[in-house]
């Protein structure tokens, strides 16, 4: 288990190798640069700008200003924000928890519905009930997440006036945040109401931002659950004369979510891109709107920090689903 | 005994939430988290809102709802005959905000105004370059280097600005948000304790607000400056809520989260007028959308081609299609019907696709490259698809238009470059409502390069724009930028489409609030109904 654990890290640095270049990259071969982006209306003269990009090191070799900007992060050293002048990796921070928060809450919704939507539509094969639900996960998966968080603001949030139309909190409440995390902080304040504010301000993010995720965890249940339905073990168990409820919950159910735990995984991916979308329907302070606004601001240090901790991210989700794969897989450990 | 605890705790009870209750909180939907808080260092007016006009005072300032000067933290100044020197008389009892991060030991005085301009212009200022990438970028734009020898400090009450040439501008730019008083004591004890960097993010001023807190890309929270020198604002807390989609920001004004909301997308502005508790303000904006030919490439170095190609396009057509319900004011010329010196007598080519072609047809021009931008700016919504309507109307007259789109940074990078060929969509809003800051910034030969896209220098308009700034006479300054209009009628260097109006919603509970001409977005002097 160690020497599997230990093959997967060491896939890791050349991938981080690879992720620094691509950041680095990227956002240099979009034209124009942060000067030009920061001058306003006004613009600047030649001579300035010649002087700015001295200033801000844009005029050494771009080799040269990745082998720093690699010096620097080997430091912990991740740069200051152009825009803002504040450290980089301090701003992450700040804001990286109200992603976490939205996307936990986004899986944790897919999770519940999707794994016992995929058993019913499973057990019910062929039924209306599955043509239905399998029907309703198609158009979940083909949403697309602008419309449909509009869609939801539009009847819940202006119509009906059930949820709040965006942000995390009402602003009447002001605390000092503690993890970062609204539903904890709000608690942690002690102020009344506080919390019911949080929770119905995640209601909406939460649903669109899970959507997606919901569609493939049910139908990829569904799937697995009928491919462990047809195995000799399952006949077995009902020759035996156990009761449906057992058959599936307990036998199939157990095999069937290897493949799910793999697929939940690959969602984090999924996910992150979609809070990019979400947090700008709802205006949501986290890192997916904080990135696009440093794309357009070319605000290098941000976008490269950004990608290269996402990347981290979903490198170690997916270390994390290989690993608890092969716990409950033992086979694979072989391979 | 234990009715009065009961009684006394009722008391405090009630006093607890009668406090909260009287607080009265405004929240102003925004459109964008503001890079920082240091208002010399940033151009945007979202950063500007939430720093120079809420925290910040200047010497001189703009009325209120209007582009007049009106005396500021200066009682009063004098100008001298030359135009040389302008000596302001300072207010006294002004006091700099007391905040949990400073706590001044004396008032405002000239030592605060000549650190703030200074530090602007001094590269061996430790503040010149306090953040890695700090630029006086508002300071240099206005060429505040070139026309300033010097502050000069008469006594703690008075100074005295010393300019290298006569610029009557010089006293609207003085307004302007670069030009916000910071305190030197605050500066002085950022400088002992080395956290430089907290002046960009911990602001102090004398403004009616002062800075609480801000949650990154969520919310600014303010209150009412207590020592305030015109005295406290009504309103207890100014909450600003970072709301960057305009949808968004319109369904929250709706549904009551925000009381006050900026540019309303005008696709949304039909909506928020149908609705009975919102009140939606309207005014022409300080501002101009055009296109620029580049008058030194054939064929467009030609006055005639470009007229002809003015004539071609339908432009009540285009504005209706641009702005829809929102509305524009057709351009006549370079500056707004609501400017100063505005020449009534000049009017842009009418369209005439018939006479257009003909002479299009006479100079063989049968193509020209045509830019368009994604960014949606005040003075035009889409560049995108005033370009498509632009070829259409190009393509009746026998010229076939390429349309090159871009992104709004390298667009913009592409576009000032003097051998760009074309016509370059572009549009200017103004900074301090003299006319100056739209023909010299536009126009003006030395800003080939920079900001005139036409790369146009015309000796007679350049004669009238640089006399017009030597002078502090109205009346004569008012006959020069006249006449340099119809210069530019004449010459065509650029297709004048329109200026906009501009929205600010307000829910009617909001008294008090006034739109301004420039574009700001202000919060003293407003009051909420309980």
């Amino acid at each position: 288990m160690l020497r599997f654990i230990l093959n997967r890290l060491a896939l890791i640095v050349p991938t981080l190798i690879g992720i620094t270049i691509c950041a680095f990259g990227f956002v240099r071969v979009l034209p124009g640069d942060p000067i030009l982006a920061l001058a306003g209306q006004h613009g600047v003269t030649a001579a300035r700008y010649e002087e700015l990009k001295v200033q801000f090191g844009f005029d050494k070799p771009l080799w040269e200003q990745y082998f720093r900007y690699i010096g620097n992060i080997l430091h912990g050293d991740f740069g200051q924000s152009i825009s803002t002048h504040s450290p980089v990796i301090g701003e992450f921070l700040k804001l990286f928890p109200a992603t976490l928060e939205l996307s936990l809450c986004a899986v944790i919704f897919a999770i519940v519905l999707g794994i016992p939507i995929g058993i019913i539509a499973a057990a019910r094969r062929g039924t209306w009930i599955d043509q239905g639900l399998m029907g309703t996960a198609l158009v979940g998966y083909s949403m697309p997440i602008f419309w449909w968080g509009l869609l939801l603001v539009i009847l819940f949030s202006t119509t009906l006036h059930w949820t709040p139309v965006s942000g995390r909190i009402d602003l009447q409440y002001f605390f000092k945040p503690v993890t970062g995390l609204m539903l904890i902080d709000s608690l942690l304040s002690g102020q009344k109401g506080a919390f019911q504010s949080a929770l119905s301000h995640l209601i909406l993010p939460t649903i669109v931002l899970g959507t997606i995720p919901l569609a493939v965890i049910a139908r990829q249940t569904r799937s697995a659950m009928l491919e462990v339905m047809g195995e000799d073990y399952v006949r077995t168990a009902r020759a035996k004369g156990l009761r449906q409820f057992r058959v599936v919950g307990i036998h199939a159910l157990r095999n069937a979510l290897i493949p799910v735990v793999t697929t939940i995984g690959l969602q984090v991916g999924v996910l992150l891109g979609g809070a990019i979308l979400t947090e700008s329907i709802f205006s949501w302070p986290g890192i997916g709107k904080w990135m696009v606004d440093s794309i357009y601001k070319r605000d290098y240090p941000v976008v490269q920090t950004g990608l290269l901790v996402i990347a981290l991210i979903v490198m170690a989700v997916n270390l994390i689903v290989d690993v608890l794969y092969a716990v409950i897989n033992p086979r694979i450990r072989v391979h | 005994m234990k009715l009065m605890h009961t009684l006394l705790a009722a008391a405090a009870l009630t006093a607890v939430l009668g406090g909260s209750a009287y607080a009265k909180t405004l929240v102003y939907c925004s459109e964008a988290s503001p890079a920082n808080f240091d208002p010399a260092t940033t151009t945007g007016g979202n950063d500007l809102d939430a720093s120079s006009r809420t925290v910040f005072n200047r010497l001189v300032e703009f009325k209120h709802g209007s582009t007049e000067i009106e005396p500021g933290l200066a009682e009063s100044w004098d100008v001298s005959a030359d135009g040389l020197t302008y000596t302001f008389h300072l207010r006294k009892g002004v006091k700099f905000q007391t905040t949990d991060y400073f706590t001044p030991t004396r008032d405002f005085n000239a030592d605060d105004v000549l650190w703030s301009f200074n530090r602007q212009n001094d590269p061996t200022s430790p503040w010149a370059k306090y953040t890695e990438t700090t630029s006086y970028d508002y300071f240099q734009g206005m060429d505040m280097p070139k026309f300033t020898k010097e502050w000069k400090k008469v006594d703690d009450y008075t100074v005295q600005l010393i300019l290298t040439e006569p610029n009557s501008p010089m006293l609207a730019n003085l307004g302007m948000d670069f030009a916000s008083i910071f305190s030197a004591e605050y500066a002085a004890q950022l400088e002992k304790s080395g956290n430089l960097t907290d002046m960009s993010n911990k602001p102090v001023g004398t403004g009616p607000f002062q800075f609480v807190d801000y949650q990154l890309d969520s919310a600014i929270r303010f209150k009412a400056n207590p020592d305030y020198w015109k005295g406290k604002e009504k309103i207890d807390d100014l909450i600003f809520a970072i709301t960057p989609d305009a949808t968004t920001r319109a369904q929250k004004v709706q549904a009551g989260e925000c009381d006050v909301m900026a540019y309303p997308n005008p696709a949304d502005v039909g909506m928020l007028k149908a609705d009975a508790n919102l009140n939606v303000m309207e005014q022409a904006g300080l501002n101009v959308g055009y296109m620029s030919y580049n008058t030194t490439l054939a064929p467009l170095d030609n006055a005639d081609v470009r007229h002809a190609l003015n004539m071609a396009i339908d432009r009540d057509s285009l504005i209706k299609a641009l702005f829809q319900d929102a509305g524009a004011v057709k351009a006549e010329n370079l500056i707004p019907p609501t400017m100063w010196s505005w020449n009534k007598d000049v009017k842009t080519d009418a369209y005439d696709p018939a006479k257009a072609a003909e002479i299009l047809k006479a100079h063989n021009v049968t193509a020209i490259q045509l830019w368009a931008s994604d960014r949606v700016r005040p003075y035009n919504p889409n560049f995108a698809r005033a370009a498509e309507l632009i070829q259409a109307d190009w393509a009746k007259v026998g010229v076939t238009a390429t349309i090159t789109q871009m992104e709004w940074t390298p667009y913009r990078e592409a576009g000032k470059k003097p051998d760009r060929p074309g016509a370059f969509q572009i549009g200017w809003s103004g900074d301090n409502g003299d006319p100056d800051n739209f023909f010299a910034t536009l126009f003006a030969c030395s800003a080939i390069g920079v900001s005139n896209y036409s790369s146009w220098c015309n000796p007679a308009f350049e004669k009238d724009i640089q006399d017009a700034k030597g002078t502090a006479d109205m009346a004569k300054r008012t006959a020069l930028y006249e006449d340099a209009q119809a210069i530019f009628a004449k010459e065509a260097p650029a297709f004048l489409l329109a200026h906009s109006q501009v929205y600010f919603v307000a829910n009617k509970k909001v008294t008090g609030i006034v739109q301004d001409p420039l574009g700001m977005h202000r919060f003293d002097g407003t009051d909420v109904a309980e």
